[in-house]
């Protein structure tokens, strides 16, 4: 398993690409798009971050594949504390509190 | 007799590991984890962002509209272009170019002091606009109603620590991208071994991708922006 060199070229496309991903999530700020607002501004963060994973740090190109295995682990870690957390906070005053 | 490839990739080969690559992937993976363990250090200031904000969507909304948004939206322009120089220093350093890794890192680190001067610059406008939580906070909250106009503190509260530990991140990237970048003057790494620069870079793409969503999250949530 040979280090991978990625082309020069892709950096810089990468780097284009997230620059107008910005471009977009600033413009569509100013945007009122409702509820959807934030949606599509952490949607657009999402894709750049899958870029910034993929390209920059090489996680396309990585053969050893227990290293795609702790990202996904720290990944899916964080959901169970973002999704835990909201059944809770969610749901209060929905379910009522035994002895209330 | 050797090559003299050979001679520098055994010379840097540590006697615990079979052979460069399996030291290469070691460190990889080694730096990975660590990035986790950051995952997860950010993931619990984002779950007190997300319930506060459930709670409270007008404060964030109100302490949104006093962000610099044109200020963050530089600093953006700035961590995203200094990510990129970081990924062709590492790209220098394979291919054995490691002046121009040197450079390329240091370019990075002057990007860094940008960064940090711009939020300085947006420490000090929130401080005189009255925006730092506690005792000296004087923010005009009469258009908030409410557990609101306390929730309104506790944004900028989130604010700080956040953009405070980002900045944290930012600095000690920088401490290490000099080292990196002096040793890579000094000729330590070539196109076998620049295990160092290589997870040195994960690490300051790392801080680029918290903010990434520091800054629509802190930054957009407001439709009027000054």
């Amino acid at each position: 398993m040979k280090e991978h060199i990625i082309p020069r070229k892709t950096y810089f496309i990468v780097w284009a690409a997230l620059m107008s991903l910005m471009v977009l999530t600033a413009v569509l700020s100013r945007v009122n798009l409702g509820d959807w607002s934030t949606v599509i501004a952490l949607g657009i963060a999402a894709i750049k971050a899958l870029l910034v994973l993929l390209f920059f740090m090489h996680l396309r190109y990585e053969d050893y594949k227990l290293t795609a295995v702790v990202l996904f682990a720290g990944i899916f870690w964080m959901s169970i504390l973002f999704v835990l957390s909201l059944t809770d906070y969610l749901t209060r005053g929905v379910t009522g509190t035994p002895g209330h | 007799m050797a090559s003299s490839t050979e001679v520098v990739a055994q010379h840097s080969l540590q006697h615990h590991f079979k052979d460069m690559e399996q030291q290469r992937e070691s460190s990889n993976l080694g730096m990975w984890l660590f990035l986790v363990t950051e995952i997860m250090f950010f993931g619990g200031l984002f779950t007190a962002y997300l319930i506060y904000r459930l709670l409270h969507p007008g404060a964030f909304e109100f302490g949104s509209e006093h962000m610099e948004f044109w200020l963050g939206t530089i600093n953006t322009v700035i961590l995203l272009c200094s990510s990129l120089t970081v990924a062709l220093s590492v790209h220098a350093a394979q291919l054995g170019h490691t002046k121009v890794t040197a450079i390329l890192l240091i370019i990075t680190v002057l990007m860094g002091f940008g960064f940090l001067g711009i939020k300085a610059v947006e420490y000090h406008n929130h401080w005189v606009e009255g925006s730092f939580p506690g005792p000296f906070w004087h923010m005009d909250t009469s258009t908030l109603r409410g557990d609101d106009v306390n929730a309104a503190q506790l944004f900028f509260f989130i604010y700080f620590v956040m953009t405070g530990l980002h900045a944290l991140h930012v600095i000690i990237g920088m401490v290490l991208l000099s080292f990196i970048a002096f040793f890579a003057w000094r000729g330590r790494y070539t196109r076998e071994y620049h295990n160092p620069v290589h997870v040195s870079g994960l690490y300051w793409h790392f801080v680029d991708l918290v903010w990434i969503f520091l800054y629509p999250l802190l930054y957009l949530i407001a439709h009027k922006h000054a």
